[in-house]
């Protein structure tokens, strides 16, 4: 039996000039050490501490977290918050998105559009506070108007954190939609209507289609930050009643019972739910046209 | 309301115009195409015929004028209202639709009955000869193969008049030779009415039963393809038409239609005058493959390039007063030499320079 021919080893260098790894590969070198030791290392850390609680086994926080109505409520206050709040924003940026795009002074509207993420939520939560108070201008000019007769409650309940959240999302939402509207090759709506599909048949069945997995990412991104609203639940809203969001709950164990472990533990519940939705959206987004928005060779 | 390919005898652009802002991209077009006539707009980039192809087809308003179909007044209905299929330059097809679903989604938005929609498409994806490949989507298929799934698409639904924007610019040569034989069946198969966009004056004399040729917007010509390319009525559309040399002269002497013109850098060159006058400056218009190298040729030029291109060769030189000329050799003549063109009588033409 003859020995098989020894096949020749591929230099090191070889094998990494095939995997396109040569010395720019280095350049990633600070981003990891930053990814790892400020979010890696963190987030490792607490998910260790919040399996050590001050009382209890292993799981002694969640068992804790879940056998209490006043904390485990938490999760759907904010859930009655965070998903409407996404889903508003998700649906007045699209048709929004579908004028502007045509527009020819985007640029303007863009800009005046992404003030409120510069402004920073608590500014915006003051603001609201003012405008929307019992003597602010809303309820004075609707009382002006004949249109109620008493001050309306916007501020301290759940309402006023529903608007503060789609103030500051909105932008957010808004400009990922354009950015994905504006993606799609104008030839294929013209198509369509040389085709004989009116308006609302071009949005349902070339827009609307072509734009759903950008959406359901957008819907990910602006529902993970709303779920971890926390400023403008405090100030807009009720932080003891109906708008005690679940970082309230763990920002009162951390900074008012000194109970870190604890705090990590509801951390990391947060952390499961917001990867479960996310985790949902994205497996529905699998089912639909991922590719390049266009109608052929360009 | 859509129009059935059957009630229609001819399209009429009366006097159409588009402007952008106070530039003017189509003005006073007017032409006609009948049921089963191939016309093909042609002229260079930026002369305002994908804008002509836009306004016929309702995507773009028009500024003036008016489109008929017969008698009934078409440019102010919506595209969805009017009906007409149209091939698009980069193809525009949904990326997201199956090619049946793509083929059929004019279909679909006629309401027609599901198995008639099934029937069609198998009937169009046949025409173009892509019956197996009805599951695949838009970007599983080759250019040319995309280019047949926007035909099928656009004559599914039998329209009057099928609209084709470029449409095999994007492909390459021999790809482009195969579809121009394909488009031309297909058309002949359909029997309805093609309006044709293109900057390729071959594509359009190979294509066409007419061709309009514009220019800045304007109509300068509209013939046959024969008529086109024997005798352009004005010295640019001969220019676009193939008669690379463009030289200038004086009027010297006249005889029917054969003038004789002293060329501003050498002899006398005797063509046919086009157009009815003749001033004393004119220009005088040569393919390049009627300017050959003869030893009693009246124009004298210095060799600057040379290209060989099988049956001969192909060169372009300089001539006194710095005209370029470009010119066949069937012989080889060396760069830098000092050589005399001539051209036929029959294939020189002669124009007024404005």
């Amino acid at each position: 039996m003859a020995d098989p021919v020894p096949a020749e080893r591929p230099s090191l260098r070889r094998v990494l000039a095939e995997r396109d790894v040569d010395a720019v590969t280095l350049l990633i070198v600070p981003a990891a050490a930053f990814v790892i030791g400020m979010f890696v290392y963190p987030f490792l850390y607490g998910l260790v501490l919040s399996f050590t609680p001050k009382e209890g086994g292993l799981l002694g926080n969640y068992v804790a977290f879940f056998s209490d109505p006043y904390m485990y409520g938490t999760i759907w206050l904010t859930l009655r918050l965070a998903l409407p709040v996404t889903l508003i924003n998700l649906l007045i940026s699209v048709p929004i998105a579908m004028r502007v795009r045509h527009m020819k002074r985007q640029r303007i509207l863009t800009t005046v559009l992404v003030l409120p993420i510069t402004l920073g939520t608590v500014l915006i939560a003051e603001g609201l506070l003012n405008y929307l108070g019992p003597q602010g201008w809303m309820n004075r000019a609707l009382i002006t108007f004949g249109m109620i007769e008493r001050p309306i409650r916007l501020i301290h309940n759940y309402w006023g954190v529903v608007l503060s959240l789609v103030i500051t999302g909105f932008p957010f939402t808004f400009l990922l939609t354009l950015s994905m509207i504006s993606g799609i090759d104008p030839a294929l709506e013209q198509a369509a209507a040389t085709l004989g599909a009116r308006a609302r048949q071009r949005f349902s069945r070339i827009v609307l289609p072509l734009i759903v997995p950008g959406l359901a990412v957008t819907f990910c991104l602006a529902f993970v930050d709303a779920f971890s609203v926390f400023p403008s639940a405090v100030m807009l809203g009720a932080p003891a009643g109906e708008t005690r969001v679940i970082s309230i709950a763990a920002a009162q164990a951390a900074f008012e019972k000194y109970d870190y472990s604890y705090a990590s533990a509801i951390a990391m519940i947060m952390t499961v739910i917001q990867f479960g939705f996310v985790g949902l959206v994205l497996a529905l987004r699998g089912l639909f046209y991922k590719g390049p928005a266009l109608g052929g060779k360009g | 309301m859509t129009i059935s390919a059957n009630d229609f005898r001819e399209l009429r652009l009366d006097r159409i115009g588009r402007s952008f802002g106070v530039q003017n991209a189509l003005a006073e077009v007017s032409f006609s195409v009948a049921r089963g006539e191939f016309v093909a707009l042609l002229g260079p980039s930026g002369c305002g015929k994908s804008t002509a192809l836009n306004c016929i087809a309702g995507l773009l308003g028009l500024s003036s004028g008016a489109i008929w179909l017969d008698d009934r007044r078409i440019d102010t209905l919506k595209p969805e209202d009017r009906g007409f299929g149209m091939v698009f330059q980069n193809y525009a097809l949904f990326p997201h639709l199956s090619v049946r679903r793509n083929v059929g989604f004019g279909l679909e938005m006629q309401r027609r009955a599901k198995a008639e929609v099934e029937r069609r498409i198998d009937e169009a994806l046949a025409v173009v000869r892509l019956a197996d490949q009805g599951d695949k989507l838009p970007g599983q298929l080759s250019g040319g193969q995309q280019q047949r799934v926007a035909i099928a698409r656009a004559i599914a639904v039998e329209p009057p008049v099928v609209l084709m924007d470029e449409p095999l610019s994007n492909l390459d040569a021999k790809l482009r030779l195969e579809m121009r034989a394909e488009i031309r069946r297909i058309h002949r198969l359909i029997g309805s009415a093609t309006i044709y966009v293109t900057h390729d004056q071959e594509e359009a004399l190979s294509l066409a039963d007419r061709i309009v040729v514009l220019r800045d917007g304007r109509v300068r010509q509209i013939g046959t393809p024969e008529e086109l390319y024997r005798r352009p009525q004005s010295a640019d559309v001969a220019e676009f038409m193939g008669f690379r040399n463009a030289l200038p002269g004086r009027f010297v002497r006249r005889q029917g239609e054969t003038v004789e013109v002293e060329c501003a850098f050498g002899g006398l060159i005797r063509g046919r005058l086009v157009g009815a006058e003749s001033g004393s400056d004119l220009t005088v218009a040569i393919r390049p493959a009627d300017l050959t190298p003869r030893p009693e040729g009246p124009i004298v030029g210095r060799v600057t390039s040379l290209e060989y291109r099988g049956e001969a060769h192909f060169g372009q030189a300089v001539a006194g007063d710095g005209t370029d000329l470009f010119f066949r050799s069937k012989t080889l003549v060396a760069i830098g030499e000092e050589v005399r063109f001539g051209a036929p009588e029959d294939r020189v033409l002669v124009y007024e320079r404005r």
